[in-house]
Order: structure tokens, then sequence, then C-alpha cells
């Protein structure tokens, strides 16, 4: 016998005012205050730790060595150096932890992580939980499907299965047009990004719902680009994406808030080139987006507004 | 079809599938088996000889690691263990945990839960005789334990923690579920970075199989063995 | 601080326009429950037959059942989800493979058979256990009674078998309703993916797992008492060991 060598009895009734004993003592206490911010720790520990993405390309993605790159952990190490020369800590360690759309907002309040890199849409929402610094990106959210399946507006995902990222403002603006719309769209959450598209790449999902430059990252390093075909109609305005940080935290907030800034000004184009208008790794695709005014705008005039409107855009 | 079937991606990515994925999947299995082991040794004398309330409260936390789904425990403790860290350590912010540390110390609070009533089971099949035997030489109670009576529930329980080691084994992969790279994470990162789903899931299987069947033939042949020796 | 509590937020809409958050839960529950019922049918059915194939003196049926055990059991769950999810739809012949994709709730059927072929290996091994337990006179008395052997299976054998059984199949009751969960990596909108669901929508983490928790306690609770009705329904006076 190989699972029972022992006594499965329950005493059900004292079971259960055991378990909620031990649940309730566990739990509220452990949530408490805490004092000191973000670079208070990383001076203690003399570690900081980066959330990266591992499928928000050109943002925050894994090369072919499995190395987090992209156009946000750039924008993160010249913080980080940032963090070094604010602490004179020369030989801060950096740590890289892996995060979701779903996991990274929590990992940032737990202290897991200490600046999350990748394509985080700053909206005053997650503004009750998190803090975000300037924008680096502006993008809307759209859907992408086959472009055999001749689907152009929102109305023509009625009834369909479609995918979105869990944990993602794309999902979310997704319930709520269906709701809105009354198109009962069946709708299941993805692990991550490139889950998304591969579930419309072998037909599980008629769409996935993601933000249009993510979605061009992910159809321009598929099998077959041309497979594909973006909706024309857009779920929402060009919204900003930021450095997610620890709310509260305002001695952080400020030394990463000028550190983004001064970059943005200075070498943001160059920045945004190197990622946007050039061959990027690990397949060297380019994605070929030109910078657009309101992007452009962006980066003159470093800003952590949530408001997509303030963008122009 | 299986006509497409590309040995080419499963060969490529075989430095990364066991280099990373499966020594962190083993990793993972050994140090969570002797870390649930000894914890588990605990919890089961707390119940047996602790007193009320620690036996109630040792009662209590088996039970309820033994009604919840892996899963949701592995998403609590993620999210907790910062800070139950800063808690006991009784720091002023939540710890840093890396993903690796977490889904181990989860393993270990979840698995306690199950080898705990292994241990129990065995300690309890231990002739009583026995007990008042060493006591009777002159060892204390904590003396008889540790010298007489775990070392024979050691041995004659080891099949039986060997084979929930195993499902330990299988039960690492739900870390899938945070994004780590253990060897089902590492083959579904290839899978969807190169789209080869039909591959990599395919020898995932292949994998686990042959490693977990082959462990457990090894147990069967172990438990004959120690059957005789009794 | 760093954590805002906010236990009211069950009570909120969610974003997902219809119901509130507690109502997210409740349809999570369900689809738990619907899920852990129907593979737990299929654990039953099937685990039975490939026990009693186990149990038979015909080397090639017992082969044949144990190499299905074998091969359910040694293969992780969520590898298992992923093969029924993803692979199989690959490897049948495009048509069907596309009828499969197509279809509406397919995380719900691969998570009802998935687990429910998971599950019933475990099952086979308890009901062959079961048999093997029982007193070898009562299968030659059957026989001798003029009872054919699916006779005797079904009138003597087995009836005593499951009484054995009982007890172990209440905790695979439990584990059935407990692996249910590992489905929401195929996109299964069961309880944990909704408290996940509401910790993303709110970032509610303590509240929404505590919420599941709670739940899951409850059933199991509910479950446990049910079997254990069950059994003393099904005790015969005097017999079996207690």
């Amino acid at each position: 016998m190989q699972f029972c060598g022992f006594s499965q009895e329950y005493p059900v009734r004292k079971f259960a005012r055991l378990s909620l004993l031990s649940l309730t003592l566990l739990m509220p206490g452990l949530v408490q205050a805490q004092s000191g911010g973000t670079l208070q720790k990383v001076k203690e520990t003399g570690t900081i730790t980066i959330g990266y993405r591992e499928s928000s390309a050109p943002f925050s993605y894994l090369d072919d060595h499995q190395k987090p790159v992209g156009f946000a952990i750039d924008i993160c190490m010249r913080i980080v150096e940032a963090v070094k020369a604010e602490l004179k800590l020369p030989n801060l360690k950096v740590e890289l932890t892996p995060v979701t759309s779903s996991n990274r907002i929590p990992l940032m309040a737990n202290g897991t992580v200490d600046l999350e890199c990748g394509s985080t849409t700053n909206n005053v929402d997650r503004q009750k939980q998190v803090s975000f610094t300037n924008t680096h990106f502006l993008t809307a959210s759209i859907f992408v499907a086959k472009k055999s399946a001749g689907l152009h507006r929102i109305a023509d995902l009625k009834g369909k299965t479609v995918v979105s990222t869990a944990g993602s403002t794309n999902i979310a603006q997704l319930n709520k047009v269906n709701a809105e719309q009354n198109l009962g769209i069946n709708i299941i959450p993805g692990k991550d990004h490139a889950e998304g598209l591969l579930m419309v790449e072998t037909g599980r999902a008629a769409a996935f719902v993601m933000d249009d430059v993510i979605i061009a990252g992910l159809v321009a390093s598929s099998k077959d680009p041309a497979l594909f075909a973006n909706g024309d109609e857009a779920f929402s305005k060009p919204e900003p994406y930021g450095i997610m940080l620890r709310k509260d935290d305002p001695t952080f907030k400020a030394l990463v808030d000028a550190t983004t800034a001064k970059l943005y000004k200075a070498e943001g184009e160059t920045l945004y080139t190197k990622w946007f208008m050039k061959p990027i790794p690990p397949k060297g695709i380019n994605m070929n987006l030109p910078l657009t005014p309101a992007m452009k705008k962006a980066l003159q005039t470093p800003s952590d507004n949530p408001d997509p409107a303030s963008y122009g855009g | 079809m299986f006509s497409n079937f590309d040995f080419q991606a499963i060969i490529q990515a075989l430095p990364y599938l066991f280099g990373q994925g499966m020594v962190f999947t083993l990793t993972l299995t050994v140090l969570s088996a002797l870390g649930g082991l000894m914890l588990g040794t605990l919890l089961a004398l707390a119940r047996i000889s602790g007193g009320r309330v620690l036996s109630t409260v040792a009662t209590g936390y088996v039970n309820l690691m033994r009604t919840l789904p892996l899963v949701l425990v592995i998403f609590w403790f993620y999210f907790m263990v910062p800070y139950i860290g800063q808690w006991l350590l009784q720091e002023s912010r939540p710890i840093k945990v890396g993903g690796f540390s977490s889904a181990l110390l989860t393993f270990i609070m979840f698995e306690a839960a199950y080898f705990s009533e292994i241990m129990r089971g065995g300690i309890q099949s231990v002739a009583r005789g026995q007990n008042a035997a060493g006591l009777a030489l002159g060892l204390t109670g904590g003396q008889t334990m540790r010298y007489i009576v775990l070392p024979q529930v050691l041995r004659t329980m080891l099949p039986v923690l060997l084979t929930q080691t195993i499902v330990l084994f299988q039960d690492t992969s739900l870390v899938y579920v945070l994004s780590l790279t253990d060897f089902l994470g590492a083959a579904s990162k290839i899978a969807q970075r190169d789209g080869r789903l039909v591959e990599m899931y395919c020898f995932a299987a292949l994998v686990y199989f042959a490693i977990c069947f082959l462990a457990s033939q090894a147990v069967r042949h172990l438990q004959s063995r120690v059957a005789i020796i009794r | 601080m760093n954590y805002h509590w906010n236990w009211g937020i069950f009570w909120d809409a969610s974003p997902e326009g219809a119901g509130t958050y507690a109502d997210m839960l409740i349809g999570g529950l369900r689809i738990t429950l619907a899920v852990s019922v129907l593979a737990w049918m299929i654990a039953l059915t099937t685990g039975s037959a490939v026990g009693v194939l186990r149990s038979l003196p015909n080397p090639w049926l017992k082969r044949l059942a144990n190499a299905y055990i074998e091969l359910l059991r040694n293969i992780p769950l969520l590898v298992q989800l992923f093969l029924w999810y993803f692979v199989l739809p690959e490897i049948v012949p495009e048509a069907w493979g596309d009828w499969l994709k197509s279809l509406r709730d397919a995380p719900f059927y691969t998570a009802v058979i998935g687990l429910g072929l998971f599950m019933s290996a475990r099952v086979a091994v308890q009901v062959s256990t079961g048999i093997a337990a029982l007193p070898r006179g009562q299968m030659a008395a059957g026989l001798a009674l003029g009872l054919t052997l699916p006779q005797t299976y079904r009138y003597v054998i087995l009836p005593n078998a499951f009484r054995v059984i009982l007890p172990p199949l209440t905790s695979e009751t439990i584990n059935t309703i407990k692996n249910s969960s590992v489905a929401l990596t195929i996109g299964l909108a069961e309880l944990t993916a909704r408290a996940r669901a509401i910790q993303e929508f709110s970032f509610q983490v303590f509240e929404a797992f505590t919420a599941a928790t709670l739940i899951y306690l409850v059933i199991n609770m509910i479950a446990t008492l049910l079997m254990r009705m069950l059994e003393r329904q099904m005790r015969i006076p005097g017999y079996g060991a207690k």
C-alpha cells in the first residue's frame, strides 16, 4: 500500500476549529507597518532587485542566453547606477527576478522586487498599491487575430474565444467592453504575453487582446508574421507605461524620477532608436516604430501622470 | 501531426532543460524532502507527546495543509514569506526572498504535513514496550525517542517516505505558476519561444515518467528488502 | 504601511461587468465543484474497471492494468493536462484538432477528463488492494454457488471491496477537489483562479486568498462528512474491521 499507511480519520468539527484558529493566528499580525524606504533597504542589504518580464519585447524580455534585456531594462540599469552613486556603493549587487502581469504588484508590495522594469501601465487603480516613475512609453490596447479570420472591429469578436494576459489592464478592458456591449466573448486568461499569441497561432483563441506595441513585438518574432492582422478598433486610448516602485517611498521616488527625467530628456531618443528602430536580439528583428509626436513630447517633458489625456494621445 | 516532430528542437534545448531546469527541480525536491522530514518529525512529536496546546496547534496546521490545494498554498507563501520573515526576525520591513527560497519554504511547510502523518503512523507502530525499556534503562524520554524509536521509524518508514518524495518531485512542477525555471518551466519557456509545444511537452512527460517510474521501482525493491529484515 | 486592507472588497462590483467580487468566487466555486464531481465519476468508473482487471488471474490483463496505472501515476498532473490541452489537438487529424480547439469550454472538458483519468489510476490501486484484502474464500464461495465470474464480482467481491476502501476513497475525493485547482494553468476559471483574478483586478491578495482558503475548508469538510455518512450507511453490522 502506497499512500495510506496512516489513519485518514479527521475529527471534523475539531478540525474546523483548529484550522480556523491557525489561520486567524497566522494572518493579520504579519502584514504590518514598515519603516525605512527602499534606499535604506538597499543600503543595508547591499542588493537591489529588479523584476523583469519574460516576453515583453522590446521592453523587457529574454535574449537567446535567457538573459533579460530591453528598453526598460536599459532604463533600470541607469537607475541602478544612480542608486550606486547616491549610496556610494560601487559594488551594489543587482538581482534579477522574473515577474508576470499577475504577480508583479504583490511582489513589489512584499519587497521581493524593488524596481519593476517592463511594460506596466500606470493607472489610478494601481497607484492605490504601488507608485510609478516617469512615463517611458504610450500604447493603446488592441486585438490581433489570424488574417484569414477577417476580424476587424471589436463587435466581430462576438461569441468568440479571446485570450488576454492575466493581471493586465487589457483583460480588464476586454471584460468591461464585453459586459457593456453584451458580446458574450469567452475570455481566457493567458499566463504571459507569449502564451497569448501562441493561443491565436494554434487556433485555441480567435484573438489576443494586448497593448499594440507588445503585439507588434510578438508578431515580428513569430514564425510567420504574415499570418496575423491587427483589429482596426482600439479598446483604449494610448496609455502610459512606467517603471514601478513601492508606494509611499518619497526619497526613492525622487531619486528615480530625477534620474529618468534627466535620462529621457538627454538620451531618450537615442535609447528609443536602439530598441524601436534597429535590429534587436535575439533574432535581429527591427520593430520599425518611428517616434510619434506624443511619445517625443513624453520624453521631452517627463511626467508620471496616469491620465492618458495628459499626453495628448 | 507527428510528421513534423522536430527532434532537433529538443536536442538544442537539452543543456537548458537539464543544466538549469532539472537542476532546479532536483535541488528543490531533495532540500524540501529533507526539510519537510525534519519539520514533519517535529510536528509528529508535538502531536504525540507535546502538551495540549502544542499538539492542538500541530494538528490544526497539519489538517489545514492537507485540506488546501498546493497551488493555492504556493500562491499564499509566495506573497506571504517575506512578511513571515519580517515577523520572525522582527525586521522593520518585509525581508526579500528569492523565487527559489520561496518555493523551497513553501514545499517544506506543505510537505511537512504529509511527512508528519507518515512519521506519526511510524512512531505509533513501534511497540510501546520499547519506550518503557528505554526509560527503564535510565534514558530520558527525549533520548529514548532519539536513540531508540526514531531510528526504527525511519528505517521501517523509508519506503513510504521515499514514495512521498516521488510525489513531491512531481508536485514541484507546480512552481510553473510562479514562472520559475524548474524542468517543466524550462520546457514551457522553450515551447512558447519556439512554438514547439508538442515536442517540449511530450519530452517533459517522458522524462518525468522515466525518473518517477525507475525511482518507484527502486523503492519497491527496497521495500521488499526492508520487509525481509523485519 | 505598504498594504491596504479592504475586507469590503467582496461587495464591490467586479470589473467583469456582471456582479461583485463575491460573485466571481461563487462562479469559481461552481466550476470547482462541477469539475470535481464529473472527474470523480470518471475516476470511480474507470478506476474500478482497471482495478478489477488488475485483480483478474489473466497475466496479460494484469499487465495492461499495471501499465495504465504506472503511466498515469508517474507523470505530474500538470504535465498530463498540458498533454491533453496543448498536444492532443496537434497530433490527431487536423479536422478533429480544429474541432477540439474550437470547443468553447475546452479547458473545462480537458480538466474533467485529465483529472478524472489521473485520479482513476489512484482509485484503481485502491480497488485492487481492496479486492486483494478480501478473504480468498469469498471468490470461491461465489463461484461454488453457481455464480459466473462477472456475477461474483458484481454481487460478492465489489460490494465488500468498496466497503473496505471507503476511508481511503474519502481522501481521494478530497484530493480530486484539491487537484482541480491545477487546471487554472489551462485557463479554467475555478476557485483558485478566481481568487487570483480578484487579486489581479483589485490587488487585495490576502483578502482574496483568505476567502478561497475558507471555501476550500468548508467544501472539504462537507465532502468528508458526506463520505462518513456513506460509510455509516454502508456498514454491515458485525462485518469489517473498525
